[in-house]
């Protein structure tokens, strides 16, 4: 890979975009082998998690998880179960930790902040023309300032990646520093759509631009793309975190989203994170999962290790 | 590269101390150690618990007797040896000691089954049974994994994953070759050579028990095996395997004991082969031993193998690759890349990541499924890593090893490296057979192959680099009889493997390995 620098004078041709004080950054340069990271992931999933430690996981796991409904259907109605799902996920275990975020569309923010008011339960909103970020730049950015006026305090960004296959770094750095203004006070997850770059090479070229522009998070997936979420792409990213984190001494988030279906994947990224990041990112100030279905299987599991039995899953409240 | 650049894992990078993501997260502050350098913490925050496989369903013998003409046999010598548990010290069989008349019978056993049985046999028939050893060996995978665990010391991960799975692999492999050698040796009649004596080293048991026993057999020879005095049960569970199979009596015969033993079968009249894999001066002894006999030979001995990082090589695979290639089985293998040469301008980036690597690296009870770094074979062996990592210190190098706790019993030593090493450290030189590795830097190619190359022996290396035509270039000049590029320790029973220098001769797996059992007519 060369060495490039942003140019700057790229920065022009992207309509709407205000004056971005943000250095842009040399890139490192770092490749990534595809056959070893998949090795690696796949050493790791070989971790035997059992009894306490599985409950220790899987109840930061339920801590971890941002709830999420991304649906043309989803309505007020069904957003309200969500967030009563989110704040109390089993209601007959109260040692069950609250979900970290609910994740909606911005229409749905208004009824997600009333339903979680008090629970310390986040709201995630998706903006910037989710899911293929394809509008022009002040749309996004209007996208976004609605979203946080509407009661968002964390925004879920998607990259162009369009601009990124076309090398045009520019554009990609200068559209989620803007977006990183326009979220003011609100958290920036930054979605790189890890299944359209096609190599672990740009994948791990987008986190740096991510980080650099100004991401609190980095995000795989809008999970409307397949492939989304894999623990390869995850270590790719969370390789790209530690490398930031040794150089400055920033925490950036992850989250890995879509794809993330049951107890034992979940288990196999906290193994990753817990063996490449180490104890400080087991945490859901800096590790999330995007995820829906995940959170009943989860507590299926829960349930199993309390009882000994598995449970039928129309036990569980379906959202 | 931009030493300023921000992503440059390089941890001598001033860090304000007031660094914070600035979310309203609970993001927090660096907390390192150190004020202002930012270090990862992999601590207690969330621990796997114990993970032992079950070993209740495997049943151990208290005693083993030799494996002679298809029979358990009682030794001549009248003396049994215990085999211990590495890990914990605990005795878990004793085991006959085979002296020159036991090796005797036991030969004559297999010239026997080679003169009225097997070498007549078609080679579709002697497939036939070869398969079948295969497959009984897959169905006996976890009972095999879980006593080359407790034998040997080597974590359960290693022998369910690698040692097993591949040892069944030699068997079918070779059962294809049985009745196809023509297609090896086109337009060549190969024969057999009669009874072949091999001896195998206590790194991996039931493997190279294996890698000797599928092609002597795949081509009509009888042999005879000694395993390592260390070692000997999963030979014996295979002997077992081998009579379940209805192999003819005498075509594998085990003998146990230790170097009076190997002695005794390599330097018998009426062995017409002898295969050894183990230590360089143990193979020169046999060497000696029988020049100007019959008798052909293979050796397949020890190695000092080089790792070469270079600054264009994805550099956390290559951690992952140097972590395997020298702290796999504790580092107890031949080809182990013991020596790394990386490239000057990456050397502390790659040191800080190898270190924060070590630091996860998880060394105990062996059994447990989420191990990493088992036990140590031998007190012998344990002392052996000792003395030269002691002579390492003297030499003033810088060490580091993993902050491993250590068990109470049983030998044990952590995942350690050294720094600064030079050309001339004894610990750069010797085959330490332990999970030492020695790092050395180079400047450029020509450099990293003449360091590479500057060694007695020749059994392997490793090249990392992005540059596809740089690992081929490479490849040319280096004298190993295998080289991995971005990767390593991978084996395979369809690649042939064996040394060059004093790492030994012939090879092992593939055609080439099938040459070493065969004359060849025309």
């Amino acid at each position: 890979m060369n060495h490039g620098t942003i140019h700057s004078s790229q920065a022009s041709s992207t309509p709407g975009s205000s004056v971005v004080a943000r250095p842009r950054p040399s890139f490192s340069g770092t490749t990534v082998d595809k056959v070893a990271i998949e090795e690696r992931v796949g050493a790791l999933a070989k971790r035997s998690i059992k009894k306490q430690a599985k409950v220790a996981g899987l109840k930061l796991t339920t801590s971890m998880i941002d709830l999420t409904t991304l649906e043309g259907k989803d309505t007020p109605g069904k957003v309200r179960a969500l967030c009563a799902k989110a704040r109390r996920p089993l209601a007959s275990d109260p040692s069950i930790p609250a979900c970290a975020a609910i994740c909606v569309y911005p229409n749905m923010v208004p009824v997600a902040k009333e339903a979680l008011a008090g629970s310390g339960v986040h709201i995630a909103s998706v903006a910037t023309a989710f899911p293929s970020g394809q509008s022009p730049l002040d749309i996004k950015l209007d996208d976004v300032r609605r979203a946080v006026d509407f009661g968002a305090d964390e925004i879920d960004m998607v990259i162009d990646r369009g601009a990124m296959l076309s090398g045009d770094y520019a554009k990609v750095f200068d559209e989620i520093a803007a977006t990183k203004e326009a979220c003011g006070p609100a958290h920036l997850k930054v979605i790189l759509e890890t299944g359209e770059l096609g190599t672990y090479d740009l994948v791990r070229r987008a986190s740096e631009i991510g980080i650099a522009a100004g991401g609190d998070f980095i995000k795989t997936s809008t999970g409307k793309v397949q492939p989304a979420a894999t623990p390869a792409v995850t270590l790719v990213m969370l390789e790209c975190i530690r490398d930031h984190y040794l150089a400055t001494g920033k925490k950036i988030g992850m989250k890995p989203a879509g794809g993330v279906r049951t107890a034992k994947q979940a288990l196999h990224y906290l193994v990753i994170v817990k063996e490449t990041l180490g104890d400080a990112w087991l945490t859901p100030d800096l590790f999330r999962f995007g995820a829906s279905a995940l959170l009943n299987d989860v507590l299926m599991q829960l349930e199993k290790e309390r009882t000994g039995n598995y449970a039928a899953s129309d036990d569980f409240s379906k959202e | 590269m931009d030493s300023a650049n921000p992503f440059h894992a390089s941890t001598g990078t001033a860090v304000p101390a007031n660094a914070t993501n600035g979310t309203s997260h609970g993001a927090s502050v660096a907390s390192g150690t150190s004020p202002g350098k930012p270090a990862l913490d992999f601590g207690a925050a969330w621990e796997y618990a114990p993970a032992p496989e079950a070993r209740d369903h495997v049943k151990i013998d208290p005693r083993y007797e030799l494996f002679i003409g298809g029979k358990w046999q009682a030794p001549a010598s009248g003396s049994y040896f215990p085999t211990i548990n590495p890990s914990d010290e605990s005795q878990l069989s004793e085991v006959a000691e085979a002296n020159e008349a036991d090796v005797d019978k036991a030969v004559k056993a297999a010239r026997h089954a080679y003169e009225k049985t097997w070498s007549k046999m078609p080679g579709a028939e002697r497939a036939k049974y070869i398969f079948r050893i295969a497959r009984a060996m897959q169905e006996k995978a976890r009972e095999l994994a879980i006593v080359e665990t407790l034998d040997g010391g080597k974590p359960i991960k290693e022998s369910r994953d690698v040692d097993v799975p591949l040892a069944s692999a030699h068997f079918f492999y070779h059962a294809g070759w049985a009745d196809k050698l023509h297609y090896a040796f086109q337009g060549r009649k190969a024969r057999p050579l009669g009874v072949a004596g091999q001896i195998i080293p206590w790194n991996f048991p039931l493997l190279m028990a294996a890698w000797k026993i599928a092609p002597a057999l795949a081509c009509g020879n009888t042999v005879v095996l000694k395993p390592a005095e260390t070692t000997p049960l999963t030979a014996l569970l295979l002997a077992k395997i081998c009579q379940e199979a209805e192999l003819p009596d005498g075509v594998v015969n085990i003998v146990t004991g230790a170097g009076k033993t190997g002695a005794a079968l390599a330097g018998h009249g009426d062995v017409d082969k002898v295969a050894f894999t183990g230590s360089t001066g143990v193979g020169k002894r046999i060497q000696r031993a029988i020049a100007g006999s019959k008798k052909r030979l293979t050796l397949e001995l020890g190695g000092k193998a080089a790792n070469i990082v270079f600054a264009d090589a994805p550099l956390d695979q290559a951690v992952e690759g140097v972590i395997n290639g020298i702290y796999f089985n504790q580092g107890h293998v031949c080809c182990a890349g013991s020596r790394l040469l990386i490239e000057e301008s990456v050397h502390d980036v790659f040191v800080a990541k190898l270190k924060d690597r070590l630091r996860t690296m998880r060394l105990g009870d062996p059994l447990d499924k989420n191990t990493d770094i088992g036990a140590i074979n031998s007190r012998m062996q344990l002392d052996r890593i000792k003395e030269l990592v002691a002579s390492g210190e003297e030499e003033g190098l810088d060490r580091f090893s993993a902050p491993c706790e250590l068990p109470s019993k049983g030998f044990w030593f952590p995942p350690t490296f050294f720094t600064g090493v030079a050309q001339t450290s004894r610990i750069a030189r010797e085959e330490i057979f332990g999970p030492v590795l020695s790092i050395l830097t180079f400047r450029t190619p020509d450099e990293a192959v003449e360091k590479a190359n500057n060694t007695m022996y020749g059994l392997s290396a490793g090249v990392w680099t992005d540059k596809g035509a740089k690992i081929f270039w490479m490849a040319q000049k280096l004298r190993a009889g295998v080289i991995w590029g971005n990767t390593f320790n991978k084996l395979d029973p369809s690649s042939p493997f064996g040394g060059y220098k004093e790492s030994g001769f012939g090879r092992e797996g593939g055609r080439q390995g099938l040459a070493s059992y065969v004359e060849l007519d025309g």
